[in-house]
């Protein structure tokens, strides 16, 4: 499986990424913003960071990349796309993945340990996932509170578009709205979450849980056949 | 080709929350300021756009509103016309647009 990781001006996890998804034992490189070419990835990260200095909004003066259109496109055939922190405010502002990040609850930058509750392990983000495991991840991040008005929100709960939510003991680092940690898309192949995976890559960073869902992206798209994808995709509606 | 100038201004929605004007608010009292409610923070974008009309010009900065400086979900705007501040055009005074 090739993982393309998009570097904006301000992204600051790249290479995270890109170590992380080689670890999950994919061939990963990095893809610079200003190319509206994702060199054949079929799954492309949008790590974390501050891109363009999070001006105006996070996100907002990434969306407008040229290789957004490229991405969106990837997205528009059924590609893979995770957007991590910075990433997911990317994917929001760019309405790849519906709502918003505001600023945090407690207008503090938010930084430390999370615990994710999965709420699907039929997707092609978490299907690696042991039944009952919650995750612990990181965070770091000012505007990480994820918003959606509330008819919408229930929509959103009714597709089984919200995958992740954050968890005790910990709880919400954010305010989000009902805890909600990360989102996919109306396909299923479109996640957007604030924690980091790939900062919880290996033990020896406190946590590997974050493997779970790379594995889950790379081992999913290297063993899964066609025909079989597609079923997947049916499940992840 | 003429010059018009606009800002947009960008403030939350009704009912979404805004840390940062509540933030402010409870500054309030280490001003001795008791009598200030309902403190909300927005956003302001100036800008001068070179058009053949004034509508085109205000066209433009409305979908730029709403593509970039606003995210509608969460965020309202208003545009208004600016004088233009250019010292030159000032001076001939009847050369300023409005």
């Amino acid at each position: 499986v090739k993982v393309g990781v998009v570097v904006f001006p301000g992204s600051n996890c790249d290479r995270d990424a890109l170590h992380a998804a080689r670890l999950a034992g994919a061939e990963a490189v990095l893809l610079w913003h200003e190319t509206p070419d994702l060199a054949g990835s079929e799954l492309v990260v949008l790590p974390g960071g501050f891109a363009y200095g999070d001006y105006l909004r996070a996100g907002v003066l990434a969306r407008f990349s040229p290789i957004m259109r490229a991405v969106g496109d990837h997205a528009e055939r059924g590609g893979l796309v995770l957007g991590i922190c910075n990433g997911f405010q990317v994917l929001a502002e760019a309405g790849l993945v519906p709502g918003a990040l505001l600023r945090n609850r407690s207008l503090r930058f938010e930084h430390g340990w999370v615990r994710l509750s999965v709420e699907r392990r039929d997707t092609r983000f978490t299907w690696k996932v042991p039944q009952g495991t919650t995750l612990r991840m990181p965070v770091a991040h000012g505007e990480g509170c994820y918003f959606l008005p509330e008819p919408e929100l229930d929509d959103l709960e009714r597709r089984g578009q919200v995958l992740f939510r954050y968890a005790p003991p910990e709880g919400n680092p954010n305010g989000s709205v009902r805890d909600i940690a990360g989102v996919l898309d109306a396909s299923g192949r479109v996640c957007g979450l604030m924690p980091h995976p790939e900062r919880a890559s290996e033990p020896i960073l406190g946590s590997d849980d974050g493997m779970l869902l790379l594995r889950s992206l790379v081992e999913g798209a290297a063993e899964t056949p066609p025909q079989r994808r597609s079923a997947i995709v049916e499940a992840a509606r | 080709v003429t010059r018009f100038r606009f800002a947009v201004s960008v403030m939350p929605k009704e009912g979404i929350l805004d840390p940062q004007g509540r933030a402010v608010e409870q500054s309030l009292p280490h001003l001795r300021v008791d009598n200030v409610r309902d403190v909300r923070v927005g956003r302001r974008v100036e800008l001068m756009v070179e058009a053949d009309h004034r509508e085109s010009a205000r066209q433009l900065v409305e979908r730029l509103a709403g593509e970039l400086f606003a995210n509608p979900l969460i965020e309202t705007w208003a545009v208004e016309e600016l004088p233009l501040a250019e010292p030159a055009a000032a001076a001939a005074g009847a050369g300023v647009r409005r």
